[in-house]
């Protein structure tokens, strides 16, 4: 735990992706294989179950620090997480113990087949064994809520450096639904028997934002250039007979898609294709909510089946005949897609409706991508993709061969109603806002957003925040209407639970209208006009 | 009452003087010179002597101040004032004020802990006792400083071996010494930014032992920062005048360094827990050794702290406003941009 609690600490206190990637293979070189696994499990977002209740943390750490519940929720407030308010609460501790991270994890598994007399009598006295850094680290792991600021991409990295192995098959590895307990890092990394998990997809290719001027793309007809369709970024995999459909967040989503299953007969074994899963009504894709709402049901009936018909927009293809393609050049891997796409529309129409393949636009200047980007929006598109001919399919996010290229965001003037004090580094300050617009004279909340301010906005809000407090609900606060922010979004839908009756996507604060009052702001009709407007077909 | 809170500040009607007044008063005493408590356009000043050149350099070599010993007795109408330390910075006060056997202490602000630069704080008995809530919340429980000091030396070792400058922030009046008088002066050479070099001078003039420190200096050859220390106060964070250090890492120094969020939010590389002002145990430990029935609960977390007060330590505490910020990173950097004026860059002559 020491050593963990160690880099924790180091990752937490550098940005520097160098720094980062040094201390951690500094971590795997001087760790054991079993601690070493369980550390990239947890780097890469793998969460233990739970085996305490947040009620008993709380309530424990109040008895061993001497203080009331109503001092805790006051603390709580300020501190803004709770793992680290236990942490600062608690006693100094006056014995040190040190854990093994396996060792550790594999006690917390036990907990919950634990009396909670047991459960108590152990997190207390590891508590009191353990230093600041580590008791924080631990009181995140047993509340579930262990994050640090890593990507999968420098774990990948260190792995990569530490133990001489090549970045993207490390990357590969890493992928599916391993789990510590059962794995061994020898497993993980170098096992090559062929009996390894079926499931397991490969990394997604992800593209930045286009920040580099146009002249620097080189020539416009080198690019593959396709819509940027706005569903679910998912893989589908078929081997040996089995179909899997991934989720970009790494999410087995096989069973939310009982349509695909037809595909299991209708692509060749060995075929793994990228792409976005969408609603369409026949050839036309339906917005993003139509989605939403059947993927959220525990049972899909079949009027939700119905109602929300879907398909894969289907971008690549990385496996074919149960070979690994990603280092051919896009140009080729396309033409096999559409090849396999070609066959079976001949053989199994019904499996062609869900297969579609994005279709490429053929741009040979500049003006034309502006034209298409602008028309993009009316397909219930974001945008364009420019993905280079040349291109290997890649792991991860990067610049260079692939580009994303997003329309301009939708945006509507708010005025800042309530006011909540922020989580993790903006604890202490007033951050998460609620925005109304107008409804006849009245305001009524339609969103709230929490990023895009600045630091220093975000502390000059904060003081006019604690200034111009009307009421205090517990941490929430209502101010006078008077500042007016334009809020950025990436689409809008209906919303019977909410006052205003829209929900947003991706809200986010573009930037403070200092120079608007609130008889500036937009009326809730405008909102309405906004989703008339973008659900009209082109 | 002997005391009391009106829009002026904290007012002693008997013998008609405020302490630390946030508009112009006929007579103030000031707890300490940090701008928030010592405001300008006072007809008199008494302060503890230490703070007398500071206050002269900060609001006006003119203005009529007369300095007090700790523990020396002042009578003004009846009233016996008495300053007594407070441990916050150089020449910090708690007022002691004894009137028919009603005594009270306002103690402006205050810590317990030792800090090597300032004469520890000393319990004084009192009925009413006005206490600062700054850090009044039970997660503020500081490390030892000794600890503190011991990881910046580290950090500073650190940063020398890896070719670069250390560039550490703290108050320019009390934090800024603190921090130089812990220095290790055989890691490298200390350099100060101006609005500390200055305080610096005045505290020495005055007794203070301090390692010795260079002012940067517009002329200073880049070259030499490399491996070295410069102490600089919050105002200097993001400017220009900190690129002539490169390539430097930066930490900042304060209580609210306690809290992730409060560091990860700075844009410093380090946050070094180090606080001026008491921490949740020694705010407990005060106001018992006062003995005091009646607490005043001003800047900070006052409501929970005064709540926490009636509730546990059964007193009558009440929370009261006023204009003091104690240490707040956000506001205390305008702050010390207030009070840091043009002039107060330029060398003493």
């Amino acid at each position: 735990m020491k050593k963990f609690a160690e880099l924790f600490t180091e990752l937490d206190q550098t940005t520097k992706t160098n720094a980062k990637i040094d201390a951690l293979a500094d971590y795997f070189a001087a760790s054991d294989k079993a601690d070493a696994l369980w550390a990239v499990a947890l780097l890469t977002g793998k969460k233990p179950k739970r085996t305490v209740k947040t009620s008993e943390l709380k309530l424990w750490s109040m008895q061993l620090a001497g203080v009331n519940e109503w001092l805790f929720e006051e603390s709580y407030h300020v501190v803004g997480d709770l793992a680290e308010t236990i942490t600062l609460l608690l006693p100094v501790s006056e014995t040190q113990a040190d854990y093994s991270l396996s060792g550790m994890m594999a006690l917390l598994k036990t907990l919950d087949m634990k009396t909670e007399e047991e459960r108590q009598q152990i997190i207390k006295e590891i508590w009191m064994q353990l230093n600041t850094p580590e008791r924080f680290v631990f009181n995140k792991l047993i509340t579930g809520s262990f994050r640090v600021g890593v990507s999968q991409q420098l774990v990948i990295k260190a792995l990569a450096k530490n133990y001489k192995l090549v970045e993207s098959n490390v990357a590969h590895r890493l992928m599916g639904n391993w789990i510590p307990e059962t794995s061994s890092l020898e497993n993980l990394l170098f096992n090559t028997d062929s009996t390894e998990d079926l499931s397991k997809p490969y990394p997604f290719y992800l593209a930045y934002q286009l920040d580099v001027p146009m002249e620097t793309l080189g020539n416009i007809s080198d690019w593959q250039i396709e819509y940027k369709y706005d569903g679910i970024r998912g893989q589908i995999i078929v081997r040996r007979g089995e179909l899997f459909v991934w989720s970009r967040g790494e999410e087995l989503m096989t069973d939310k898609f009982p349509e695909f299953e037809i595909l299991k007969e209708a692509l060749p074994d060995g075929t793994v294709i990228d792409g976005e899963i969408l609603p369409f009504n026949g050839d036309e894709p339906m917005p993003f909510h139509v989605m939403q709402t059947r993927i959220g049901r525990k049972n899909l009936s079949k009027k939700s089946l119905a109602d929300a018909p879907l398909a894969m927009m289907c971008y690549d293809l990385l496996e074919h005949k149960g070979e690994d393609i990603r280092m051919l050049p896009m140009s080729e891997r396309r033409a096999m897609l559409e090849t396999i796409l070609e066959e079976i529309k001949e053989k199994n129409p019904s499996a062609n409706a869900i297969l579609k393949i994005s279709p490429v636009f053929a741009c040979s200047t500049a003006e034309e991508m502006i034209v298409l980007r602008e028309a993009s929006r009316d397909r219930m598109c974001e945008g364009l993709m420019l993905k280079h001919k040349d291109s290997l399919y890649e792991a991860g996010r990067r610049r260079g061969k692939w580009w994303k290229w997003k329309i301009d965001p939708l945006t509507v003037d708010g005025v800042l109603i309530y006011a909540q004090r922020g989580h993790g580094r903006r604890a202490d300050l007033y951050t998460d806002y609620t925005f109304a617009v107008w409804s006849g004279d009245e305001l009524v909340a339609f969103t709230k957003a929490y990023s895009g301010l600045t630091d220093k906005e975000l502390v000059e809000v904060d003081s006019w925040v604690k200034k111009n407090t009307k009421e205090k609900f517990g941490p929430v606060r209502s101010v006078t209407p008077e500042l007016v922010f334009e809020i950025a979004f990436e689409g809008i839908n209906p919303s019977p639970r909410h006052k205003s009756g829209v929900a947003l996507r991706f809200p986010r604060i573009l930037r403070w209208r200092k120079d608007k009052s609130i008889n500036d702001a937009n009326h809730k009709e405008d909102l309405l006009d906004l989703i008339q407007q973008l659900s009209k077909p082109a | 009452m002997l005391l009391k809170f009106d829009p002026y500040g904290i007012y002693c009607p008997q013998a008609d003087v405020y302490i630390d007044p946030w508009k112009p008063v006929k007579n103030a005493i000031i707890t300490h010179a940090h701008s928030d408590h010592a405001k300008c356009g006072n007809q008199n000043y008494l302060s503890h002597r230490i703070s007398v050149p500071i206050l002269k350099f900060r609001l006006g070599e003119d203005i009529k101040i007369r300095g007090v010993e700790y523990g020396e007795e002042i009578v003004m109408n009846g009233v016996r004032i008495s300053l007594h330390p407070a441990g916050h910075i150089p020449g910090s006060a708690q007022i002691r004020l004894e009137y028919k056997g009603e005594i009270w202490v306002a103690s402006g602000d205050y810590k317990l802990q030792q800090d090597g630069v300032s004469t520890a704080f000393e319990p004084v008995r009192c009925q009413h006792f006005v206490t600062e809530s700054t850090f009044g919340l039970p997660v503020y429980r500081f490390p030892e400083a000794k600890q503190t000091h011991a990881d910046i030396n580290t950090w500073w070792q650190k940063n020398k071996e890896e070719g670069k400058a250390s560039v550490i922030i703290g108050y320019a009046l009390g934090k800024a010494q603190r921090i130089i008088k812990h220095l290790d002066p055989e890691i490298g050479t200390i350099y100060t930014h101006g609005a500390v070099d200055n305080l610096n001078r005045l505290l020495t003039k005055d007794g203070l032992e301090l390692p010795s420190t260079t002012r940067v200096a517009g002329e200073t050859n880049k070259a030499l920062f490399k491996g070295n220390i410069i102490v600089a106060p919050p105002s200097a964070i993001g400017t220009p005048w900190l690129k002539r250090f490169d390539p430097f890492s930066v930490a900042i120094c304060s209580g609210w360094m306690q809290l992730r969020g409060t560091r990860r939010r700075k844009s410093a590389d380090r946050g070094f827990v180090l606080s001026d002002h008491a921490d949740w145990d020694e705010l407990n430990t005060a106001v018992k050794e006062t003995g005091a029935e009646n607490v005043y609960v001003t800047h900070g977390y006052k409501s929970v702290f005064a709540k926490w007060l009636r509730e546990e330590l059964h007193l009558n505490a009440v929370e009261v406003d006023t204009l003091y910020e104690g240490e707040s990173l956000n506001e205390g950097e305008a702050k010390e941009n207030n009070n840091e004026t043009d002039a107060e860059y330029e060398e003493i002559r």
